[in-house]
């Protein structure tokens, strides 16, 4: 089963201490290593982005930034056999931030990407 | 404790269970030894865990635990109380109880260990259901249950073939070692071929039955990723990648509403798993940009990349596809090969050039009860116009096929070509 796991956080002052992108490049190589990860790549901030919304029966576009207080930072797809496992590695992923980057906040939403043992066999 | 618990236990004992025995094993020197004592650290991991949260390295203390457990139980076999003394010094050596101090036991940055370890489960002194069976034990975590349930069999078969393994591994003194430089890729045939089995016996399972089943697909294919990172030169590693990733693409597409298989030119393609068919093709470009001469799996992989690539059935490179198949029968000499290449001729060049081949193939009698060999020929032949003799062809791959829904299929194109007649 596939999980996409979401990492939204809160904009910082500054860049990403360097020694926390040598051990997420370190915990990627890892999770390649081992078969699970799959897909990942970053996202840049709103500012580069758009919004199209559905509202009152009207479509309206609006271009970024947004004001919400978190920005999507990146995704990773992971192939794993259970959402534990999935809860898992973004928990190691998550860890990182709260060894190397002290003050910083966020969240990693893993969200269960639908495949074919999410429908029932075929009566 | 709670069910949560326990599946995050597994959780991460899954992700840690190939380093962890192959790390063992380097230590023991004993696959069978070093997979019963990951199972014990497991135990004491569900007894604690639950309690005192996951460690924050969980191999690690899952390594230490294990030869804990080894060096506590003194009541075993006199070859193991010599296995144990090792661990003990080895234990001795790093001081107090913190599981960070014994980071080192576990590391094996290059995958050295884990290498050592697909080798051995896959050793040619086992049978081919033995190799599967240890290496979905030993690489994957899998309980016997679930490795039982997957190949249809009852636990107790299963348990008695993975002791019988390890048994032969011990007799024949296997020493836990990489393969030398000649034996090397015989050796890697042998692990290939038991990934792929593993693959196809997930993708022979139907959609209604047990989950265990279908996901030895995605089993194989993260050990086909896990080789493809031990490996990394190796162009029949990506071969086998490829070939798994872009034919497990067109699961999705595989069944019908109503639950009857579809074949591949009636699928929906925008069902097809993209995201799959993306890693195939890398995997593939991966493994022809080698620079050596390609593999049966990379071949495989390559005729599978042209439907991948073909929008609708009616794109598909089919000279493309005849030509691969050419190459695969000289360097996997197969009469199902010629049925198939018979197949892509009758499309690429005409149903005469395809009967062609299928007829010598028919002619030297050695797929006489195929019935697909019958069913293909039928097809040519419908397509020739000679309709009696297509209906001819597909009432003997009716007669032949045990599979219903075959059945069905091969009689109903009999009697349409019999109208036509």
């Amino acid at each position: 089963m596939r999980y996409i796991t979401i990492l939204k956080g809160s904009q910082p002052a500054g860049p990403p201490p360097e020694g926390l992108m040598a051990a997420i490049m370190d915990l990627g190589a890892e999770a390649t290593a081992a078969g699970a990860l799959i897909d990942n790549a970053g996202l840049s901030p709103s500012a580069s982005g758009a919004r199209v919304s559905v509202a009152g029966g009207e479509l309206s576009v609006m271009d970024g930034p947004f004001a919400e207080a978190k920005e999507f930072i990146s995704y990773a797809v992971y192939e794993v056999r259970s959402k534990e496992e999935a809860v898992e590695w973004a928990s190691r992923f998550m860890r990182l931030h709260v060894d190397l980057w002290p003050g910083w906040e966020g969240e990693s939403d893993v969200v269960k990407i639908m495949g074919p043992e999410d429908f029932g066999p075929p009566q | 404790m709670t069910e949560h618990a326990r599946r995050a236990v597994e959780a991460v004992w899954h992700i840690e269970a190939g380093r962890l025995v192959a790390g063992l094993a380097r230590v023991t020197g004993d696959v069978g030894l070093a997979e019963d004592l990951a199972q014990e650290a497991l135990v004491v991991a569900l007894e604690q865990w639950p309690v005192t949260g996951v460690p924050p390295n969980p191999g690690g203390w899952l390594m230490t635990t294990a030869k804990r457990r080894a060096i506590d139980t003194h009541r075993r076999a006199a070859t193991f109380e010599r296995k144990a003394a090792t661990l003990a010094r080895e234990v001795e050596d790093e001081p107090g109880v913190d599981t960070d101090a014994r980071v080192d036991a576990l590391d094996d940055p290059v995958g050295d260990d884990l290498l050592r370890l697909v080798f051995t489960a896959c050793h040619p002194v086992l049978s081919v259901e033995s190799r599967v069976a240890l290496t979905l034990r030993c690489l994957g975590g899998l309980s016997t249950d679930e490795i039982a349930r997957a190949f249809l069999v009852p636990e107790s078969t299963m348990a008695q073939r993975i002791v019988r393994a390890k048994k032969t591994l011990s007799d024949k003194e296997v020493r836990f070692e990489l393969p030398t430089a000649d034996e090397l890729s015989e050796r890697l045939a042998s692990v290939l071929e038991v990934v792929y089995l593993i693959f196809n016996e997930g993708y022979a399972a139907t959609s209604g039955e047990d989950w265990v089943r279908p996901a030895l697909c995605q089993e194989a294919m993260r050990l086909g990723r896990v080789l493809t990172g031990l490996v990394p030169d190796e162009p029949e590693a990506h071969g086998l990648l490829a070939l798994m990733e872009l034919q497990a693409s067109r699961l999705p597409a595989r069944v019908g509403p109503d639950g009857r298989p579809v074949l591949l030119p009636d699928q929906d393609r925008r069902r097809w798993d993209r995201l799959l068919v993306r890693r195939g093709l890398a995997s593939l470009a991966r493994a022809e940009s080698s620079g050596r001469p390609l593999g049966p799996y990379a071949v495989q992989a390559g005729i599978a990349a042209c439907h991948a690539r073909a929008r609708r059935a009616e794109d598909t490179d089919w000279a493309r596809i005849a030509d691969l198949y050419a190459v695969l029968a000289s360097i996997w000499p197969s009469p199902v090969v010629e049925v198939n290449r018979a197949v892509a001729v009758g499309w690429s060049t005409g149903a005469d050039a395809g009967l062609e081949i299928i007829d010598r193939v028919a002619a030297s009698g050695r797929l006489a009860g195929y019935p697909h060999l019958h069913a293909v020929r039928g097809d040519l032949l419908e397509r020739a116009g000679r309709h009696t003799q297509s209906a001819e062809s597909f009432e003997r791959a009716a007669a032949l096929t045990r599979s219903d829904a075959e059945r069905a299929l091969f009689s109903n194109r009999a009697q349409r070509a019999r109208e036509r007649s």
